[in-house]
C-alpha cells in the first residue's frame, strides 16, 4: 500500500522483498523535498518583509522635488493633472479604458502607494477595494475624498421626477460652489446604495477640483498658490462647460430627453441636465440577464418613447443590441460612464468625455 | 393566462426569445450526441477541461482582432486542439494518465488565458464574451452555431461506425491499423468546435451541461447508442425551451435556467429510468427479497 503510493518517489523499488527499504527512502526523500520547500518559503517571507520598506523608503526619498500623488482612477487623474500641474508626480491606479469595479490592485501600484504622499479617492463607495490597498501599500500620507460636500444621490432615485433634482441643482448653481459643498457637508458615511458616479455633473466637477486644490496645498504649502491659480482657471473651464451643455441640451423638448443605458451610472447626470434615464436594472451588472428583463426592458422602452440607447463602455452590449433591434430604437454610440479613453481620443480627459457623452446624447435626442 | 401564451407567447412577441430558442436547440442537437461518446468513453470531465483549453486562444483572437468573431473562434480552435493533441501524446508517452495530463493541460492554459485576459487594458467586454449571452445572440453567433451543429451532426453521421468501435473494443481498431486514432483526432476537433460555438451561447462553463447532462439522462432510457444519441438530443432540446420560459416567467438569467433544466431531466432519469434507474433497482430488489422468503417459507414447510 505504502510502496505503492510513494513508488513514483522511489523510482524503480517494485520488488517486494525490497519493501520496506524502499518506504523509508521515499518517506525520507518526502520529508527532505517538502522541508526544503519549507524553508524555500519562509526565506520568500523574510525576503519580501525585509525588502519592502527598505524599497519605498529609498525611492522616496530620491524624489525630484515633485509631490508624489495617487489618483484612483482616470477621471481623478485628469482632474488632479490640470490642478496639480508640474507640481506633482502622478500615477493612477486604474488607469484609461479599465474598470475600476473589477479592479485588482498588483504589486506596482502597492509601490507606487506606499511611496506617495497624496492619495485622491473619489469615496461615495467607489473604490471598495482601497482599504485593503492601502493596508498592504502601508500608506500613511493624506488622503483626500474628492466628492466631500457632493450632495450624494441613492441608486434608487433613477426613476421618479429627474424634473425636481434638476430645478435643485439648478438652485444650487446659482447659490454658487461653497454653498453647495457646504449642504451635503457632514453626510453620512453609510455608504450602502449610494450612487458614487458624482463626476457626471461638472457642477460637481467644481467641487471635486477645488477638494484636490485645497488637499494638495495642505500637503504641500510651498506651492498652495499655484494649486489654487490652476484649480479656479480649470473651475471657470467647467462652469464655461456646464453652461453651454444645459443651454444645448435645455433647447430640446424634455419629452425627447429620454436616455436608456445599461449602467446606472448616469443618474447624476439627468438629474442635472434634466434627461430621464431608465436604468436598465437586471441588465446592467456583468451578471447575465433573464429573459424577464429583457422583455420588460423592451415594453419599457416602448412605453417611455426612449429615443437613445446607450451601450456604454463595458455593459451588457450583446443583450443591448438585442433589446435595440427588437424595438427599432438605434443604439447610440459609446458613453463613458467610469474611465477614460486612451490618449489621443476625444474622451482622454474629463472635460472631453463630457463633451463626447453630451454630444452623443443631442445627436440621439435631435435625431428625427 | 392559458397555456398558449404561457407556452408560446413570448416566442411570438419577443425576436431575442426565439434567436435564443435557436441557438440553444441548435447548440443542443449537436452536444447531446457528442456528450453520449464522451459518457462511453469515460471522459465525462473532458470536456470541462477541454472548455478551459479553449481560453488563452480566445484571449489571443480578442487581444489581436478586438471583438472580432472570427478571430476568437479560430483562436479557441487552435489551442483547443493543441491541447488536446499535447495532452493525448503526453499520456501515451509518459505513466501520466489521460485524465491527469488533461487537468495539467487545462489548468495550464485557464492561467495563461486569464494573464492574457487581464494583460490588455480593454477587458470589459471580454468578461461578456466569455459567459456568453443567450439571450444576446447576434447574427454572426447563431450562423456560427447553426453551421457547426450541421457540420458536426454530419460528421457523427459519417464517423459513427468507427466512433462507436473505439469506444467498445479499441484493441481490434488498433489491429485493424491507423482508422481509430483518425477517428479520435476527428472527434475532438468536433468536441472543441462545439465547445467554442456553444460559449457564444452559454458561456464557458455552461456549455458543458448541455454536452453533458441530457447525455447522462439518455442512457437510463434507451440502450443502443443510435437511439441514446437521438434521446440526447430531444432531452437537450427540451431542456433549452424550458429553461427559456423559466428565465422568462420566473426572472431568472437564461442560461443557469438552460443548464438546471437539463439537470432536472438527468435526476428524473437516475430516479425513474428502466435501465438502472433507482426506483427499478429498489422494485428488483424487492421482489428478489420476496421470492427469497417464498422458497425459505416453501422449504421450511
Amino acid at each position: 500500500m505504502m510502496q505503492e503510493r510513494w513508488s513514483f518517489l522511489a523510482g524503480p523499488a517494485r520488488n517486494r522483498a525490497r519493501a520496506t527499504v524502499a518506504r523509508r527512502r521515499a518517506v525520507e526523500r518526502f520529508q527532505q523535498v517538502f522541508l526544503r520547500l519549507a524553508a524555500g518559503a519562509v526565506c520568500a517571507v523574510a525576503l519580501g518583509v525585509a525588502a519592502a520598506p527598505q524599497v519605498a523608503r529609498a525611492e522616496g526619498a530620491a524624489g525630484d522635488g515633485r509631490l508624489p500623488v495617487v489618483a484612483s482612477f482616470s477621471i481623478l487623474g485628469d482632474i488632479v493633472r490640470q490642478v496639480g500641474g508640474d507640481d506633482v508626480r502622478l500615477d493612477v491606479l486604474v488607469g484609461p479604458m479599465r474598470d475600476a469595479h473589477t479592479f485588482e490592485p498588483t504589486p506596482k501600484d502597492a509601490r507606487a502607494l506606499g511611496q506617495a504622499r497624496v492619495l485622491v479617492v473619489n469615496g461615495l463607495g467607489f473604490e471598495s477595494w482601497m482599504p485593503r490597498l492601502v493596508e498592504a501599500a502601508g500608506f500613511k500620507g493624506r488622503t483626500i475624498e474628492a466628492s466631500r460636500g457632493v450632495q450624494p444621490r441613492r441608486l434608487d432615485d433613477g426613476e421618479d421626477g429627474p424634473e425636481d433634482h434638476a430645478h435643485e441643482d439648478h438652485a444650487h448653481e446659482e447659490a454658487g460652489g461653497g454653498a453647495h459643498a457646504d449642504a451635503g457637508h457632514g453626510h453620512d458615511h453609510d455608504h450602502g446604495g449610494v450612487d458614487p458616479h458624482a463626476w457626471q455633473d461638472l457642477a460637481n466637477g467644481v467641487i471635486y477640483a477645488r477638494n484636490i486644490a485645497r488637499g494638495l496645498a495642505d500637503a504641500d504649502p510651498a506651492h498652495a498658490s499655484a494649486y489654487q491659480a490652476r484649480a479656479e482657471a480649470y473651475v471657470r473651464k467647467l462652469r464655461q462647460a456646464d453652461a453651454e451643455w444645459r443651454r444645448k441640451l435645455d433647447a430640446i423638448p424634455a419629452g425627447r430627453r429620454v436616455l436608456a443605458t445599461s449602467h446606472d451610472a448616469f443618474g447624476y447626470f439627468g438629474a442635472a441636465y434634466g434627461i430621464e434615464v431608465l436604468s436598465v436594472v437586471g441588465l446592467s451588472s456583468e451578471a447575465e440577464p433573464s429573459a424577464r428583463a429583457m422583455a420588460d426592458l423592451v415594453a419599457r422602452i416602448r412605453a417611455h418613447h426612449v429615443r437613445a440607447l446607450f451601450l456604454e463602455q463595458g455593459g451588457n452590449a450583446r443583450a443591448l443590441r438585442q433589446v435595440a433591434a427588437e424595438t427599432g430604437v438605434k443604439p447610440g454610440g459609446a458613453l463613458y460612464a467610469d474611465t477614460l479613453d486612451l490618449p489621443g481620443h476625444e474622451a482622454s480627459t474629463y472635460l472631453g468625455m463630457f463633451r463626447w457623452n453630451t454630444e452623443q446624447l443631442l445627436q440621439a435626442f435631435e435625431a428625427p | 393566462m392559458d397555456l398558449w401564451s404561457l407556452l408560446a407567447q413570448p416566442f411570438i412577441d419577443y425576436g431575442f426569445m426565439r434567436r435564443a430558442l435557436a441557438g440553444a436547440l441548435a447548440l443542443a442537437f449537436a452536444a447531446g450526441p457528442l456528450g453520449v461518446f464522451l459518457v462511453l468513453r469515460r471522459l465525462s470531465l473532458m470536456g470541462d477541461a477541454m472548455a478551459h483549453a479553449i481560453l488563452p486562444g480566445v484571449a489571443v483572437g480578442f487581444l489581436t482582432a478586438g471583438l472580432s468573431m472570427t478571430a476568437m473562434t479560430l483562436g479557441g480552435m487552435v489551442t483547443g486542439v493543441a491541447v488536446a493533441v499535447l495532452a493525448g501524446l503526453v499520456s501515451r508517452m509518459t505513466p501520466l494518465r489521460e485524465d491527469a495530463s488533461f487537468a495539467a493541460f487545462y489548468l495550464v492554459s485557464l492561467g495563461l488565458g486569464v494573464l492574457l485576459v487581464s494583460l490588455k487594458g480593454t477587458n470589459m467586454d471580454l468578461i461578456h464574451v466569455l459567459f456568453g449571452t443567450v439571450l444576446g445572440l447576434g447574427d454572426a453567433a447563431l450562423i456560427l452555431v447553426t453551421v457547426v451543429s450541421s457540420v458536426t451532426l454530419l460528421a457523427l453521421a459519417a464517423l459513427l461506425r468507427v466512433l462507436a468501435m473505439e469506444c467498445l473494443d479499441p484493441g481490434f481498431l488498433r489491429a485493424e491499423g491507423r482508422a481509430g486514432a483518425w477517428a479520435h483526432i476527428g472527434f475532438l476537433l468536433l468536441l472543441v468546435m462545439n465547445l467554442v460555438a456553444g460559449f457564444q451561447v452559454l458561456g464557458t462553463l455552461m456549455v458543458v451541461g448541455i454536452m453533458m447532462l441530457p447525455a447522462t439522462a439518455a442512457r437510463f432510457w434507451v440502450r443502443p447508442v443510435g437511439s441514446q444519441m437521438v434521446l440526447a438530443a430531444v432531452l437537450g432540446a427540451l431542456a433549452s425551451y424550458a429553461g427559456l420560459l423559466v428565465s422568462y416567467h420566473a426572472d431568472v438569467p437564461a442560461s443557469p435556467a438552460i443548464i438546471l433544466g437539463a439537470g432536472a431531466i438527468h435526476f428524473i432519469s437516475v430516479a425513474f429510468g428502466p435501465h438502472g434507474g433507482i426506483l427499478l433497482a429498489v422494485r428488483e430488489a424487492r421482489a428478489r427479497r420476496a421470492r427469497l422468503l417464498q422458497s425459505m417459507k416453501e422449504r421450511s414447510q
